[in-house]
């Protein structure tokens, strides 16, 4: 095993497929569940949420 | 009661943000200036004036550097210090540590153009700065990470917010490719020469992993993020699917680090990782357009501001070339393609349309959007804005069709053999085929370059603007706290 890995060529190989692994996690995890859907959805408006106070002045 | 003051200390620390801004726009002015002359001076050689001070070689770095960490990167610090603020909801972590970045990074800039006109360069493209320069880069670098993830630990707000995403990225990806392609060793202590610790085409090759990485993380995943905040702040409305900004996030930073050596085809490097790299270039196409998409669809339903909105035309005009010119690269990525148009005007081209069409034109947009925010008042004049906007666009244009004409003609001229198999052109006639368009080069970027100028005089006038107001605002209340004194 550890010989097998010691080879650049496997170990790019593998590499390469558990970086899609993930790839594919992460899509299926993003677009997977209609609950997780929205959560993520939500989050867009988080650039809105301190819409209020431009400038955030404390008056001592 | 001297203490309450209208300027109290704000929750947010905008000044670093006003400073970054500022700056960003006078580098902004000396990089396209410098860009601007070895434009003319490739028109008119006898611009060159025998001064090797400001030959094109000299004069090219500070151009790149001026633009690229001067411009882009001064409006990096800025927008991603205004951004992580905004959308955590808290203060940046320390104070000192973001004025030392500022400092710092405006000290590299300009340690970095006078090194290169006195001759000094490591000669890697995007990374001349010779190894003292490098080793400061290296220390503000760490400052900006431990200032910007010291935040994003001590947000209010639960979620990280995808533009924080692109600009974490930006800001990791760019401290591993600055200090692996500076791997050096000086001749001596007291000398500015160093030879890098790659040889040959390990050497190439790990210059162009940085080279195009600092395209991929630093001029696209970092606008990327500015785009994320300001289109949508812009608009109005929120970005079209936040699912979309996750997977373009994960693919882009997937996939770009593979890409590099698409600028090595035809070269002695081995010729599965060009077509490796040139694989994963096509595949680029996809995470790049999805996220084009994703800031182009935001603006659906609300179309009309197109119309009505300079700064919205800014930033959709900005998405426009970044899906324009992540066409353009794959396509230019494939071999049979970068036969023709490897070592000719055609890439001059489309590294312009993506750095003037993308990356200054989405900071535009972003500035007119947060400059007024930051000094508390209104833009000067949107009159001048709408300027600056078709002086820019038509400056692209003609920059980029001079370049397609020039860079194509050239290709096709070197490739020309006559009856006999032998070159049907010499060099110096591919020369004089190219200079008219030289000249059109030139003149699309003065065009640029005066709406630039346009842009700094606006900005001028709101921040003095911006400031009248505050001292007129801080002398109504001063006198309404004597006269509840009295």
């Amino acid at each position: 095993m550890i010989e097998w890995l010691s080879n650049s060529g496997n170990v790019k190989a593998l590499g390469l497929v558990i970086f899609f692994m993930i790839f594919v996690g992460i899509v299926l995890w993003v677009y997977g569940s209609k609950k997780r859907s929205q959560e993520l959805e939500s989050y867009k408006n988080i650039p809105f949420l301190d819409d209020d106070s431009e400038t955030k002045e404390h008056k001592p | 009661m001297a203490a309450v003051s209208i300027a109290s200390r704000e929750q947010y620390n905008f000044d670093v943000v006003r400073q970054f801004t500022v700056m960003s726009l006078f580098w902004g002015v000396v990089g396209m200036l410098a860009g601007l002359y070895i434009a003319a001076e490739l028109a008119w050689p006898l611009l060159n004036f025998d001064i090797p001070y400001i030959t094109f070689g000299r004069l090219r770095p500070v151009h790149t550097s001026g633009v690229i960490f001067g411009f882009g990167g001064s409006a990096l610090f800025a927008t991603s210090y205004y951004i992580v603020q905004r959308t955590c909801q808290t203060r940046l972590i320390s104070d000192a540590l973001a004025k030392f970045t500022f400092w710092g990074w405006q000290a590299v800039i300009v340690l970095a153009a006078v090194s290169y006109m006195l001759g000094y360069s490591q000669g890697r493209e995007y990374a001349e700065m010779e190894w003292p320069i490098d080793i400061l880069i290296e220390v503000v670098w760490i400052a900006y990470m431990v200032v910007f993830i010291g935040t994003i630990m001590r947000r209010k707000q639960p979620h990280i917010y995808v533009a924080n995403w692109f600009y974490l990225a930006f800001i990791l990806a760019t401290a591993l490719l600055h200090t692996f392609n500076n791997l050096a060793v000086p001749v001596n202590l007291f000398s500015m020469k160093s030879y890098s610790l790659f040889a040959g085409s390990q050497d190439a090759m790990v210059q162009w992993w940085y080279g195009h990485n600092a395209v991929g993380f630093i001029l696209t995943a970092g606008f990327l993020g500015m785009m994320y905040y300001f289109v949508p702040k812009q608009a109005g409305r929120p970005i079209y699917s936040y699912r979309l900004s996750i997977v373009h996030f994960w693919a882009l930073t997937f996939l770009y680090m593979w890409v590099g050596t698409h600028h090595l085809h035809w070269t002695a490097v081995p010729d599965w990782t060009s077509t490796l790299a040139a694989t994963f270039s096509i595949m680029l196409l996809l995470p790049s357009w999805g996220g084009m998409i994703n800031g182009i669809m935001t603006l659906s339903g609300a179309w009309d501001k197109l119309r009505t909105d300079p700064i919205m035309r800014f930033l959709a005009v900005a998405l426009s070339f970044y899906g324009m010119s992540t066409f353009e690269g794959p396509m230019m990525a494939l071999k049979s393609v970068n036969a023709l148009s490897h070592y000719t005007d055609w890439t001059i081209g489309h590294v312009h349309s993506g750095t003037l069409g993308w990356v200054a034109m989405i900071t535009f947009g972003s500035f007119y959007h947060m400059i007024p925010k930051l000094w508390n008042t209104k833009l000067y004049s949107e009159r001048l804005v709408y300027w600056h906007f078709w002086l820019a666009t038509i400056g692209i244009l003609l920059y980029i069709v001079a370049m397609w004409i020039s860079g194509i003609g050239q290709g096709m001229m070197w490739r020309t053999f006559d009856d006999f198999g032998n070159l049907k052109y010499s060099f110096a006639e591919t020369v004089a085929m190219v200079r008219p368009f030289y000249v059109m080069r030139a003149v699309g970027g003065l065009f640029f370059f005066s709406g630039v100028l346009i842009m700094v005089y606006n900005v001028f006038k709101t921040i003095r603007q911006g400031t009248q107001e505050a001292a007129e605002l801080e002398a109504k209340y001063a006198a309404k706290l004597a006269q509840a004194g009295a």
